[in-house]
């Protein structure tokens, strides 16, 4: 490798606003929202929790995805500085450079803001939504406004604001819009397709130039960091103050992104972020829709990955309960070379999965449901919207002729790690779909599992919701008419 | 004519609105940095209690880019920032570690990464000390009071209580709160030439932080400035709670030489700053048939943590308020501020009212489900009315409007024909419960303490009309500028175009009171009056004698001045004023009048007036897992003649958000080692934007108006529309109690999360 290394790059290249950057002393733990305040000045991007969690840092990312260009919102406290290479960032200053913006007139017009603090981030993920969404309903703003946390205003005049958006500009006129092509042009022309390494300090970070690019260079430095949409790791470094170098950025592997049916299977890449992999799950698997968007919130879901829910393993991760489920496999690579595990197999216990190292999750293999399924996944939270659950589960029932001829039940919050409950499977498999049936499975959850107390919820209350999930289920299908 | 722009009495947006949604808008950590400015940071405890055996910080101070440790040894002047005097709140302990997260050291270093990481190197050796972190343990502890408790007493309270027909006795926990406000503690330290220092702070209380930084630093309060001129958000969090960080900055700064900026992560402003009060009540009532009250007698304990803080004024107010809108025909009420190993609590909007009211409505809650009656009906039957208007501090209630209130909120909600649905739909079972519950407000204006209702400003005119306003307020969102500046236009009469909104500091106005317990407007905005009065006086003056005509033919008129049949515009007036050397400056002046308070015999007139509200809300309530969806809340709230309409909405949906934050989904919870462990927005949860209720209907009392001279008879609001979100938790609480057919009164505790919910629902069912 070293052989090629006079052809890699030394820089990161990014658009910010108008500005092209090309930075070359970019260290792995540098954060977006760092380089715009300490080192550009953009000081409008607010600084509230550091953890992904409270959007005042709430900034676009614009990247070219096949050949679109799409913007996302973006929380830069967690979002790394290498991962932007490629990409166009937008901050607040940028949104209002040309006369204020209709997301911004009606947020005036409304008296949408009081302190000011969390406005520039309510502003971004807003100016997210009209981009997509010029003229929204009320679901589609509370889901865009998921991210986003005020303390003074109790949101309602930000939803009037949001609601009436449209009343003060036209989407035709939005620079972001208008200027779709050029920006795209300019993006294009960033791209070298070499890979691209860069420091600060003895922290490096590396972008590979593709995923085989990628596979070797883990082989070789197994010790590095993966770093996907950094919905994790960019906690590490913000409240675990954890040096991540060398670190190997993959956000930008088209080649890990890719979601698409194949073999009886939907196949997603390990580098989709939620978002990306909604469509095609949901499609697939229509009783995801709610529970997908209760992932985080927006600026998470357009972060996160898949994969990476997966590879680092939480006991209480969102994705694994219901994945499992479904049975649903995970692709492993090491180099070139390639094994299939189940999921539930790849948690091996409380942060510790099955994976050698140099290995990497590549994809994700959900098989399409069997006829006879019925599916249901549920989240129990303190607060509905962006909170880690108490409680997660995954139910796959099959029944037959009146008869439960297959399930898998799946928990996250239960134990170490996601994990199916062996017992009440066994107590559903032959006998009739019934109510009482689902009730006696439930009462053997505690011989499946021995939750624990914390901040989320007590043991009890863990067990307690996890039988009752049994009944939901039933007077969901039931409800059904199914 | 045309009136000018910026009326009172009108809407009119936030002054910094297009600069928030631009983010133009400067905070603390905005301000450009000069050069060679500092970072600190602050290293915590990791015990709850404990004796500081040995702080060894050489790691720390050899850590790159440290320029140096600050430890109690280092402090030049007194080591303490109690705000009440109690002298229990060191900068820095010197012998005792009094809770798990409290600051021990600081450390200032090239960057703030840089302090960051030495601040985790430091070594302590601390011998642990048997630590009460609950109320519960502190009480088994026999732990004291960490400053004198209050009782209010008004008849015979024993004899009453055994005459009544009916007795319920009860304990209730109520949870804290953490402010959460969205911009953290924030210091930024200049050193000054000889013993002089400039700080900008986020704080609520500038006049505070200069005494602070005075008594640490050894010098004299007219070496300090301190100047604020934004907040992101306060609530109380930033009334005390940014003396630390002021001090500690303001050390360094005057160490160095050189500019300190200090801002804790969100984890550390969590873990080392205090919190609303968490209480237990214990309460006894005792009622006739008809759901009338005869007497009560309750105990509010509340952990304070390991100083005083404010907790003594704080639990004065919760026991002012565990009567909200009720008559008590004899009642005693105690407080016990106890002493915990845990992070001092604090001033939080609504100041312990919130925790008494909560305990008054409970009250009503068991006698309605004792009875088997709506709690609307018993409500009514114990407000306060003619004849019954005698509180137990023994201020008579004389602006009551509660029962209007009600009255048109019960119909404009159509509360009646709702809770008849509520009942019947839970009379179909189902696994989806619904509650209903309207609940009313009362809440006291005014400092209690009495020194406090003072306010000063400063207003100039320049001599080419256009006007520089300053106040003692300061700004944290809830829009004090604008009104402050809207009676200011309305009283020179001229557009607010002309009025410039200055950064609050202690350079221009003296002595001033904390931005609190809801009076900014109220006592800087006739502050700010009296200085307009005093330059009128003088324009008056002037324009007459030049004129030659009486002072009583002298107007303001929108943008000119009336002199007999002559008008001239205001700018000119003032030029001419100026060429005819007429002073065009004045500081303006005022304190409450009416207010005494007599603590020890818990007697007085603590209140100029009472702000009231009501609130009628309606839940789902999901019995398999204890979720819940707020359906729809109704509000009529008395903000008397509203200063700004548009603002006083805001607040009062606002401040109703948060206080079902605080009843519902936010928890503060700490491990047996008393480390807080919701720490940060991903452990604890303020509502969101899909938790604002499906149905939002608020509105003013239009009709209402101070009967006390207030700034234009408008009333105070930053603080009482939280306590309407009690409708909240009494709706859930109904649709709980529905499992059991409304036989019994659930005794659902603070904040109803979803697990205290199905732990209730299970509890009712016997499971």
């Amino acid at each position: 490798m070293e052989t090629c290394a006079t052809d890699h790059r030394r820089e990161i290249r990014f658009l910010l606003n108008d500005d092209e950057q090309r930075v070359a002393e970019v260290g792995a733990e540098d954060t977006l929202l760092d380089f715009l305040r300490l080192r550009r000045r953009l000081t409008g991007t607010k600084e509230g929790c550091a953890e992904g969690d409270c959007g005042a840092c709430t900034v676009l990312v614009g990247r070219l995805a096949g050949g679109d260009l799409v913007y996302e919102p973006v929380n830069a406290c967690i979002r790394l500085l290498a991962s932007l290479d490629g990409c166009h960032v937008v901050t607040v200053e940028h949104l209002g450079a040309h006369g204020l913006h209709p997301v911004q007139r009606a947020m005036v017009a409304h008296h949408a803001s009081q302190c000011g603090f969390c406005t520039p981030g309510i502003v971004m993920a807003l100016a997210a939504l009209w981009l997509e969404t010029p003229a929204p309903d009320d679901a589609q703003i509370e889901t865009a406004l998921q991210g986003n946390l005020c303390r003074c205003t109790g949101y309602a005049p930000i939803l009037r604001a949001a609601k009436s958006a449209r009343d003060f500009g036209d989407p035709g006129d939005d620079p972001l819009v208008a200027g779709r092509a050029g920006v795209a042009a300019r993006l294009a022309a960033l791209r070298d397709g070499r890979r691209v390494e860069v420091a600060r300090g003895d922290s490096r970070a590396i972008l590979p130039a593709d995923v085989d690019d990628f596979a070797a260079l883990f082989a070789a430095e197994p010790q590095a960091t993966v770093v996907a949409g950094a919905t994790d790791v960019g906690l590490w470094v913000t409240k675990g103050l954890k040096r991540i170098g060398p670190a190997i950025f993959i956000g930008h592997l088209d080649g890990l992104r890719r979601v698409e049916l194949a073999g009886g299977a939907l196949e997603i890449g390990a580098g989709a972020s939620y978002a990306e992999a909604a469509p095609a799950l949901v499609a697939a698997f229509p009783h995801l829709g709610d529970y997908w968007n209760r992932i985080g919130g927006p600026q998470v879901r357009a972060m996160g990955t898949v994969g990476g829910n997966i590879a680092n393993g939480s006991p209480i991760g969102d994705t694994p309960p219901a994945l499992i489920a479904l049975g649903a496999e995970v692709v492993l690579r090491r180099g070139d070379a390639r094994r299939v595990l189940p999921l539930e197999a790849f948690f091996l216990d409380y942060g510790k999965q099955d994976r050698a190292p140099g290995e990497f999750v590549e994809s994700l293999r959900v098989p399409l449901a069997a006829p006879g399924a019925r599916h249901a996944a549920y989240k129990v939270s303190k607060r509905r919207d962006e909170d880690i659950s108490a409680v997660a589960a995954g139910f796959a029932v099959t029944v037959e002729g009146g008869t439960i001829t297959a399930a898998r039940l799946a928990f996250g919050g239960m134990a170490g790690v996601p994990k199916r409950a062996a017992r009440a499977e066994a107590a559903l498999v032959g006998r009739p779909w019934a109510e009482a049936t689902l009730i006696a499975a439930a009462g053997e959850l505690p011989r499946d599992f021995t939750p624990l107390s914390d901040w989320r919820a007590s043991a009890a209350y863990r067990m307690r919701v996890a039988q009752n999930l049994f009944r939901r289920f039933w007077l969901e299908q039931a409800e059904a008419g199914v | 004519m045309t009136g000018i722009k910026g009326a009172v009495h009108r809407d009119l947006a936030h002054d910094s609105a297009v600069k928030h949604v631009t983010g133009r808008a400067d905070y603390t950590d905005d301000i450009p940095e000069p050069a060679g400015t500092l970072h600190g940071y602050l290293g915590l405890a990791q015990v709850a209690h404990g004796r500081l055996r040995g702080l060894d910080l050489s790691e720390v101070a050899a850590a790159p880019g440290v320029v140096g440790v600050l430890g109690a040894g280092d402090i030049p002047g007194l080591n303490d920032i109690s705000p009440a005097g109690t002298g229990d709140e060191p900068v820095f302990p010197e012998t005792v570690v009094e809770f798990h997260g409290q600051p021990i050291f600081a450390v200032i270093a090239e960057s703030r990464d840089a302090a960051r990481r030495a601040a985790t190197l430091a070594r302590v050796e601390v011998e642990p000390l048997p630590a009460a972190v609950s109320i519960e343990q502190a009480l088994a502890a026999g732990y004291p009071d960490v400053t004198p408790p209050l009782k209010l007493e008004r008849g015979d309270v024993a004899p009453a209580m055994a005459a009544a027909p009916r007795r319920i006795a009860g304990r209730m926990a109520v949870g804290g709160q953490d402010h959460m406000y969205l911009e953290g503690q924030i210091a930024f330290a200049i050193p000054g030439e000889d013993d002089e220092v400039t700080v900008h702070a986020s704080t609520q209380h500038p006049t505070e932080v200069q005494q602070m930084v005075a008594q640490v630093l050894g010098v004299p309060a007219s070496a300090v400035v301190v100047n604020v001129r934004r907040m992101g958000g306060g609530f109380g969090g930033k009334e005390t709670q940014m003396n630390l960080f002021c001090v500690v900055a303001a050390m360094a700064a005057k160490r160095w030489n050189r500019p300190v900026k200090i801002r804790p992560d969100r984890d550390q402003d969590m873990i080392a700053t205090g919190k609303r009060h968490d209480v237990v009540v214990d309460y006894e009532v005792g009622f006739g048939d008809d759901g009338v009250i005869h007497a009560v007698d309750a105990t509010v304990t509340a952990r304070c943590g390991f100083s005083a803080d404010l907790s003594g004024p704080v639990t004065d107010r919760a026991l002012f308020h565990a009567d909200n809108a009720y008559f008590y025909p004899a009642v005693r009420l105690r407080s016990r501020p106890i002493k915990t190993n845990t992070v001092s609590n604090t001033a939080f909007r609504g100041f312990g009212g919130p925790q008494g009211m909560v305990a008054a409505e409970r009250m009503i809650e068991e006698i309605a489900y004792a009875l088997g009656r709506d709690p609307l009906e018993i409500r009514r039957a114990n407000f306060y009315r003619e004849g019954r208007d005698l509180t137990p501090y023994h201020q008579r209630v004389e602006d009551n409007i509660v029962g209007r209130l009600v009255d048109e909120l019960e119909a404009s909600a159509d509360y009646a024909a709702r809770r008849a649905a509520v009942l019947d739909h839970n009379a179909r079972g189902g696994v989806i419960r619904k509650g209903i519950a309207l609940t009313p407000v009362k809440f006291g204006i005014s400092f209690t303490a009495t020194w406090y209702n003072q306010a000063g400003a400063l207003i100039h005119v320049y001599k080419d009309g256009s006007i520089h306003l300053n106040h003692g307020g300061t700004e944290m969102g809830q829009g004090l500028n604008t009104k402050v500046a809207q009676v200011v236009a309305d009283a020179f009469q001229v557009d607010i175009g002309r009025i410039r909104i200055t950064k609050t500091t202690t350079e221009k106005v003296p002595n001033t009171s904390a931005t609190a317990a809801s009076s900014g407007s109220d006592l800087n905005g006739m502050a700010a009056l009296d200085a307009c009065e005093q330059i009128k006086a003088r324009l008056v003056a002037f324009a007459a004698e030049s004129r030659g005509v009486a002072p009583e033919d002298v107007r303001f008129a929108p943008n000119e001045v009336r002199i007999g049949g002559e008008a001239v515009p205001f700018d000119r007036l003032v030029h001419e004023a100026y060429m005819a050397r007429v002073h065009l400056s004045a500081a303006g002046f005022y304190k409450t009048p009416k207010i005494h308070w007599d603590r020890a015999a818990g007697r007085g007139h603590p209140f100029y007036y009472f702000a009231y509200g009501a609130a009628c809300s309606e839940v789902s309530v999901d019995t398999l897992t204890g979720e819940y969806r707020v359906d729809r809340v109704d509000i009529l709230h008395d903000v008397g003649r509203s200063l700004n309409p548009a603002l006083d909405l805001g607040q009062v949906e606002g401040g109703f958000i948060q206080g079902m934050g605080w009843l519902t989904t936010e928890e503060l919870w700490w491990d047996d080692e008393g480390r807080l462990r919701t720490h940060a927005p991903s452990t604890y949860k303020i509502p969101l934007a899909s938790d604002v209720p499906r149905v939002f209907n608020v509105a003013l009392a239009d009709w209402s108006e101070n009967r006390e001279r207030t700034i234009k008879r408008s009333k105070a609001v930053g603080e009482s529309p939280f306590m309407l979100a009690i409708s909240v938790l009494e709706a859930i609480s109904m649709a709980v109690a529905s499992v059991a057919d409304y036989r019994e009164c659930p005794r659902l505790d603070a904040p109803a999360t979803p697990e205290r919910v199905l732990m209730a629902v299970d509890r009712l069912r016997g499971v």
